[in-house]
């Protein structure tokens, strides 16, 4: 098949291709959020506790 | 073996075991979704054939019925853990319910906005008051009415009780969206992924479905876990296990 008929999608391209593109940027955000926010909460709590020992 | 099981999950219900294992937990998940992504993708968008009536815009589905399988698991799963947290008061229950929210929210959102792409050029309109599609939008405002209500109450504890609460009364729209196609005139197609009825669902086209709902399903795992060992961390922030983790660490910066 070629490249531009498989973008097409058969004329529903356009709705094909954004579904995907939504699906990937909302799980892809979701993943991330919680993975920098658990860092910046160890960065955070660390440095209260060197605050403390000092 | 059964003493065992649940000695381990007595010792899970620890907010230190539980972000212990969480961690570990959450990248098995998180590969194992991956894994089946992949050649999910690959059979969704090229190795299925087109649809006899939708054409080249059943490559939606593959997206849209694991979303919205996922939007109702997703739902099970926090009332599941929401009694679990409510009758045995355990506080890493209520972390789990209050970190799946926002990715339940996620695929009722999904479910939503890929059925609506699919019904522009299908139906001829982008939305309609349906019994499925208006249930499915109580879904999503159910999730955001939890998310808004723990923000709302300063407490923890009332917060996490009002919140089970909640999502436990919310559990009667789930069987209104699963039935909504039988029990109302929709516009909605009913139920056709099955092996056992007609029209019975081709193998090309049932094999990438179930490879993403699996892989949706692992995902849900993954990134549910990730948001409990946040929440975790923050309720149990003054806690001594937390002082000892964060205390001199340079290993996180």
């Amino acid at each position: 098949m070629p490249f531009n008929e498989f973008l097409g999608m058969g004329g529903y391209g356009f709705y094909v291709w954004t579904s995907w593109a939504l699906a990937f940027v909302v799980l892809i955000v979701n993943y991330i959020a919680p993975l920098r926010r658990e860092k910046q909460l160890l960065r955070q709590f660390s440095r209260r506790e060197r605050r403390r020992t000092q | 073996m059964l003493d065992t099981m649940w000695n381990w999950l007595h010792k899970l219900a620890s907010p230190p075991m539980f972000y212990r294992f969480a961690g570990p937990a959450a990248n098995g998940f998180g590969w194992l979704s991956l894994a089946l992504l992949l050649p999910g993708i690959f059979l969704s968008l090229a190795g299925s054939p087109p649809d006899y009536q939708q054409g080249e815009s059943v490559r939606i589905m593959y997206v849209h019925v694991p979303a919205a399988w996922l939007s109702m698991f997703v739902y099970m799963s926090m009332a599941g853990a929401a009694v679990v947290g409510l009758v045995w008061r355990i506080k890493v229950s209520h972390a789990f319910v209050r970190a799946s929210a926002p990715i339940g929210a996620a695929f009722t959102f999904l479910a939503l906005v890929t059925g609506s792409l699919w019904g522009k050029p299908m139906w001829g309109t982008w939305w309609i008051w349906d019994a499925r599609l208006t249930s499915e939008l109580i879904l999503l405002f159910l999730y955001l009415g939890f998310v808004a209500l723990q923000s709302a109450i300063e407490d923890r504890d009332t917060a996490d009780r009002a919140g089970a609460i909640l999502v436990l009364v919310g559990v009667v729209n789930i069987p209104i969206i699963h039935y909504s196609v039988e029990w109302w005139n929709t516009l909605h197609q009913g139920a056709t992924v099955t092996k056992f009825d007609k029209p019975s669902i081709d193998w090309r086209m049932l094999l990438p479905l179930l490879l993403m709902a699996m892989s949706f399903t692992f995902y849900y795992a993954s990134a549910a876990l990730r948001r409990t060992r946040c929440e975790i961390l923050e309720r149990e922030r003054n806690s001594e296990w937390v002082r000892e983790l964060t205390g001199g660490i340079d290993a996180v910066q």
